[in-house]
């Protein structure tokens, strides 16, 4: 049985733990709007982008000589998994589920015979993944300096990726982050960036686009930047989902806290009574015994 | 017919303008090029310069933008580019910063020349050129940009 100080001194650091992760909770909430905000104002333009890269690549998937970034090496046996993860942890499950994600994934390739290498952004997937496939690991990208996640981030990657794809290193790479679907619920993901996934039905309607110049060279042209804008579009979302799974984590923990508090001051006040109690006993036994 | 279309400049990480026009100037890679009301839909890249909107009332004003490429409709053009300003917002501090951006893809163009081709290089050199064409525009000094080391 717990003495009443020790009880006391208990209690006393719930309720700090309980303030900490109030303002965690509040803190992430703040975030995530900003987050919400930033990942609304880059749409419109991972929207159009996206709308006329459909246009393009339904016209030259099927023709010979397309580009390589669209194509593919005519190999898939080298793979790169782009691993993004956060900085940060206390955020639930967030980065195990994505490390989770990318971990069946690679079992599944190396069942297969497939090569593969890891990228990491962020340092927790890092962390998670380095035991068992640290030899795999080929770059990684160290985004703990960085308040905003800004398009020139996302630039660096895809330079990255880029340069190690004309390099030869791989012949497909795929990403894996969280898609922000609401507060409580983050949906793990994986997307093949490279070579770019053909559009489940082409529109009928950009085939009447003039194209200045030829249609080749304006695919060379927006592969590389169509890769960048769904990499940005991804660390957007992950920085989104980061914040609401912290937010809901940090929730839990404080609604834990409470629970916790109100179960150790019953306790608290039992042991008291009983105290007292035992105390009244004594002096009246003590009486009657004169 | 309509004698305004709408006008969307939009970079990565927002909108940036959004205005209905009566005439849009762009730096097409190819050569300028003017889209008005009824323009032949049509997608073309853009060569670092200066975008110039009319007005429905005729009044001109003008973006610098980085490349990219803008989608033309007969009664809208999208502008889609990797960093855009209005003329008056860019100052000698951010034209440098455009300049670095430039100088960087020019030296990594060179470096991987033996890869990626000549034509790569002889891309990045006009790319430079088109962006020094700018600040002379505007009457910035294109000379005042640190190379990057």
């Amino acid at each position: 049985m717990p003495s009443l100080k020790d009880l006391k001194n208990r209690i006393g650091s719930v309720k700090n733990t309980r303030k900490i992760t109030k303002a965690m909770q509040m803190v992430a909430a703040a975030k995530l709007r900003r987050a919400q905000d930033a990942a609304e104002a880059a749409r419109p333009y991972a929207d159009r982008m996206a709308a006329v890269m459909a246009g393009l690549t339904a016209n030259a998937a099927d023709q010979a000589g397309a580009p390589r970034l669209l194509a593919g090496t005519g190999d898939d046996r080298r793979h790169l998994l782009v691993v993004m993860t956060a900085e940060r942890g206390l955020a639930g499950g967030f980065n195990s589920s994505i490390v989770k994600l990318a971990r069946q994934h690679a079992e599944r390739l190396r069942g297969e015979g497939k090569e593969v290498a890891i990228l990491t952004v962020g340092k927790k997937g890092r962390e998670q993944l380095k035991r068992e496939y640290g030899n795999l690991f080929v770059h990684h990208v160290d985004l703990s300096e960085v308040k905003r996640i800004g398009y020139e981030n996302a630039r660096q990657i895809t330079d990255e990726l880029l340069s190690r794809f004309d390099g030869g290193d791989f012949d497909v790479a795929t990403i894996f982050y969280n898609r922000f679907e609401s507060v409580i619920s983050q949906v793990p993901t994986a997307k093949r960036v490279i070579p770019a996934e053909a559009p489940a039905e082409a529109p009928a309607a950009n085939s009447l686009y003039d194209y200045e110049p030829g249609e080749e060279a304006l695919l060379a042209e927006l592969l590389p930047r169509s890769v960048a804008t769904q990499i940005f579009a991804a660390l957007l979302e992950n920085a989104a989902s980061e914040q609401g799974a912290r937010m809901s984590a940090m929730d839990n923990a404080t609604r834990n806290a409470g629970d916790m508090i109100d179960r150790l001051t019953t306790e608290y006040n039992r042991t008291r009574q009983a105290a007292i109690t035992k105390e009244l006993i004594e002096i009246i036994s003590g009486a009657e015994a004169l | 017919m309509a004698d305004t279309m709408q006008f969307d400049l939009v970079s990565p990480e927002r909108s940036l303008a959004s205005v209905p026009v009566r005439e849009v100037r762009l730096p097409g890679t190819d050569g300028d090029l003017s889209a008005m009301p009824g323009h032949a839909a049509t997608i073309v890249t853009l060569r670092p310069g200066m975008v110039i909107l009319v007005g429905a009332d005729g009044s001109q004003s003008e973006f610098a933008v980085t490349g990219g490429f803008a989608e033309i409709n007969a009664d809208s053009v999208s502008l889609l580019a990797e960093r855009g300003h209005p003329r008056e917002e860019v100052t000698q501090d951010v034209f440098n910063d455009m300049m670095r951006d430039a100088h960087r893809e020019h030296r990594n163009a060179q470096e991987r020349r033996d890869h990626a081709g000549e034509e790569f290089v002889t891309a990045a050199v006009k790319m430079l050129g088109d962006m020094q064409a700018i600040g002379t525009h505007i009457g910035l000094d294109p000379n005042q940009s640190t190379v990057p080391d």
